[in-house]
């Protein structure tokens, strides 16, 4: 009985011994997969919030009945890139003021021609945009905004300053603006400027009751207006 | 001394030269108040009392207030200078080639600065020295505990034109309604503008000396480091991490740092100036 005993258990031990090689053969090869898989479901799942948002609120279209207007639209200037200049720009907009400071600043986002001359990241985008009775206007963007806009006080003030300044020239309604990250309100844009206030839009923009009092108009990196027409369905660059 | 009640509320009991000073430092808010038996001034009327910076708990309320404020009982000179090297920790600011870190950068810059700031007879006070990060109000807290201080914060850009030097100071505030001596810790720079701009223009002049295609004169942002100062405060933002090589910046911090020095020590006489003649802050 022993010796016919012997070699089944050194086969069984065989048998034990390869299955282990194969598990362990299997588990090198699939873990990386598996993890893989893993971190890209939690990026999907991270991702799909702010998707569902952008899904829900589509970029408003230009209405081609909409009369159209000499729009201007504040870009780094190109004889100074520590400045601002307007272009103008003829698109057809919405006399609705909610609707058409998202026309105009979908049109800011979208940015000139050259693109050295942007002030907004081209990934950043318009979540939403109200104007409360007091005319304050608050604008929630995409955390691109915050996250690839080149970090500085300059960079991120010139950024600001080309919302309000549009929203001035183009949106009388507007008093105010308050700029919200992905529905929160944020201390600082990218580590600089200060978010947690409101900015003046049009000169006789008084204390918000909503937000507290507005902060102070910059205005240091505004030049004259050195201003090019532009095709009315073509944007191009100064 | 320094009384944890709380995370969002702090209550600090800070005794600086004689007078006392009840911190409650809120989520948001603060209000300043003194210990001087003198008739009640607000902050407008000939105070620079960034130590005074005092209480309120969120939503603004007042806390529970001691003696009435009022102005201090002799003028200050300007002795000290706060250096604020910024971000550092998990923040490492603006990152450029080669791996240039802002952060790295303005501990640099800062070092040089308070050399010479040393040299001209200051006192000088830095947020940070190692690789931390304090929270915005933390820096303003160091200032706020100074007597007869200046504020400059140091930063590398990301943009501009390298090279380049950039003074900034906080954008316009509205103006602070200073009942009871209060003023609202996220206002705390409102008072100190003008003394700001000033200071601001005097250390711009001196880095274009240095520096030429720098601006002539200090800019306004609304830079949220200035706003809870309750002191004389600049930004000074230098061009840029994005060089080709380090050294590039390296050249550049002798310079900043001379610049900073003759700015500071030109600005102290109307610093000095400013206190009698009840216009400030």
């Amino acid at each position: 009985m022993e010796l016919a005993t012997a070699p089944a258990r050194g086969r069984w031990k065989l048998w034990l011994t390869t299955l282990l090689v194969f598990a362990v053969t299997g588990a090198a090869i699939f873990a990386p997969i598996l993890r893989k898989r893993m971190e890209r479901a939690a990026q999907l799942q991270q991702q799909s919030e702010e998707q569902a948002r952008r899904e829900l609120i589509q970029p408003v279209p230009m209405n081609p009945s909409d009369p159209r207007v000499k729009a201007e639209l504040f870009w780094l200037s190109d004889a100074d890139s520590s400045m601002l200049a307007p272009v103008v720009v003829e698109l057809p907009l919405s006399s609705d003021p909610v609707l058409r400071s998202k026309q105009v600043l979908n049109t800011l986002l979208a940015g000139p021609v050259d693109v050295e001359l942007r002030t907004l990241p081209p990934d950043a985008v318009l979540l939403a945009f109200y104007i409360l009775a007091d005319g304050t206007a608050i604008a929630d963007f995409s955390e691109a905004l915050a996250t690839s806009i080149p970090s500085g006080i300059q960079s991120e003030q010139l950024a600001v300053d080309s919302m309000t300044h549009t929203l001035e020239a183009n949106v009388p309604q507007v008093k105010r603006l308050k700029i919200l990250i992905h529905g929160q309100e944020v201390e600082t844009l990218a580590g600089h400027v200060d978010l947690t206030e409101t900015f003046a839009v049009n000169a006789d923009a008084g204390p918000s009751p909503a937000t507290g009092p507005a902060a102070g108009k910059t205005g240091a990196f505004l030049v004259q207006p050195l201003t090019l027409s532009f095709s009315p369905v073509k944007l191009t660059g100064r | 001394m320094l009384l944890d009640v709380g995370d969002s509320r702090r209550l600090r009991f800070l005794a600086i030269g004689g007078i006392g000073s009840l911190v409650v430092g809120g989520a948001a808010m603060a209000f300043a108040l003194e210990t001087s038996p003198q008739t009640q001034q607000g902050p407008g009327a000939g105070t620079l009392s960034p130590a005074s910076v005092a209480t309120a708990g969120q939503g603004g309320t007042p806390a529970p207030a001691g003696p009435a404020p009022g102005p201090p009982t002799a003028p200050r000179a300007l002795n000290v200078v706060v250096l604020d090297p910024a971000h550092g920790g998990t923040d490492p600011g603006a990152r450029g080639t080669g791996g240039i870190q802002e952060s790295e950068i303005t501990l640099e810059f800062a070092t040089r600065a308070r050399q010479a700031l040393e040299q001209q007879g200051f006192q000088v006070v830095e947020t940070r020295q190692g690789n931390e990060n304090p929270s915005f109000d933390d820096r303003s807290a160091i200032a706020n505990a100074q007597r007869g201080a200046v504020f400059i914060t140091l930063h590398i850009a990301s943009t501009g034109i390298p090279g380049t030097v950039r003074v900034y100071v906080n954008a316009d505030l509205p103006p602070v309604k200073a009942a009871n001596g209060l003023i609202p810790w996220d206002l705390a720079q409102a008072p100190f503008l003008g003394l700001s701009r000033k200071l601001g223009d005097l250390v711009q002049g001196m880095l274009t000396q240095h520096f030429k295609g720098s601006p002539d004169a200090a800019q306004t942002a609304a830079i949220r480091q200035l706003r809870t100062t309750a002191a004389p405060a600049i930004a000074v933002e230098v061009s840029s991490v994005v060089v080709n090589d380090r050294a590039e910046l390296d050249h550049m911090v002798p310079g900043v740092a001379d610049a900073i020095a003759r700015g500071v020590a030109a600005f102290k006489p109307l610093y000095a100036m400013a206190l009698p003649s009840g216009a400030l802050p």
